[in-house]
């Protein structure tokens, strides 16, 4: 029974862990994309960015330990940090272990950031796009793979995403748009 | 300078500013934005607390106290 519940509640809070990590990397997007500031938003983006990258550790955590303690599937500790070393689903098991050794990298840079020059940490910050397809793919393969309900939740958050990483693309250009602007404009 | 001593002095890094205007949102007053939506400083000394959390939120950490 309380084995039972552990699983459920490891599940649940891999859900969770998805949909945060999902609206991180899109508030990161956000924040990298705009150059043109309207209103307050830009200070709440980015305080939620930062904030709840910290506050989904509680769900990824409970997520990871509950998985392992379970007992019911043997996952070993040390699959918490490498890779592709669990009995259970070893593959997909070790796509969310790549996303949690990325999700390390990630934290400690940014939390070094004022030690690390600005285009290191930005190319490393970069990873957060592999991070978040690696914990998909854990999610949508093993995690809700017998779950409709569940699937619905990791196509959302890949959609989302998507639109996300694809509005990145188009609208981070807005300076070098006004600079051709200025340009074509008659100087007098 | 008279008012240096209630609060801390602000800066901003031109050649790392992205212009995302969250200093000015921060701190109202003391930066406004031009019209690229870059800050310009109005009072360089400013509350500790409120700088302390507007360098903090910077995303291109180009906002610094001095």
């Amino acid at each position: 029974m309380s084995g039972q519940a552990l699983w459920f509640i490891s599940r649940a809070t891999g859900v969770v862990s998805i949909v945060l990590i999902t609206l991180v990397v899109c508030l990161g997007m956000v924040t990298a994309g705009r150059r043109r500031p309207h209103g307050e938003s830009a200070t709440v983006v980015m305080g939620l960015h930062r904030w709840l990258s910290l506050g989904m550790l509680v769900f990824l955590g409970t997520h990871i330990v509950t998985a392992i303690s379970d007992g019911y599937v043997s996952i070993g500790w040390l699959s918490v940090l490498v890779p592709f070393t669990s009995g259970y689903e070893t593959l997909l098991v070790g796509l969310g272990t790549l996303g949690v050794d990325l999700l390390v990298v990630l934290l400690v840079t940014s939390y070094l950031r004022h030690r690390i020059p600005e285009h290191r940490w930005r190319l490393i910050h970069w990873l957060s796009y592999a991070m978040w397809l690696v914990a998909l793919g854990h999610g949508f393969f093993m995690g809700t793979s017998d779950q409709p309900v569940l699937r619905v939740v990791s196509v959302a958050c890949a959609v989302v995403g998507g639109l996300m990483v694809s509005w990145r693309v188009i609208a981070s250009h807005s300076d070098g748009e006004r600079r051709r602007e200025i340009d074509a404009q008659e100087w007098t | 300078m008279p008012d240096s001593s209630e609060g801390v002095r602000i800066a901003v890094d031109r050649v790392l500013c992205t212009g995302h205007g969250v200093c000015a949102q921060t701190l109202p007053g003391a930066i406004v934005l031009d019209e690229w939506g870059y800050p310009v400083i109005r009072s360089e000394a400013v509350d500790p607390e409120a700088a302390a959390l507007a360098v903090k939120l910077c995303p291109a950490r180009a906002l610094y106290r001095r």
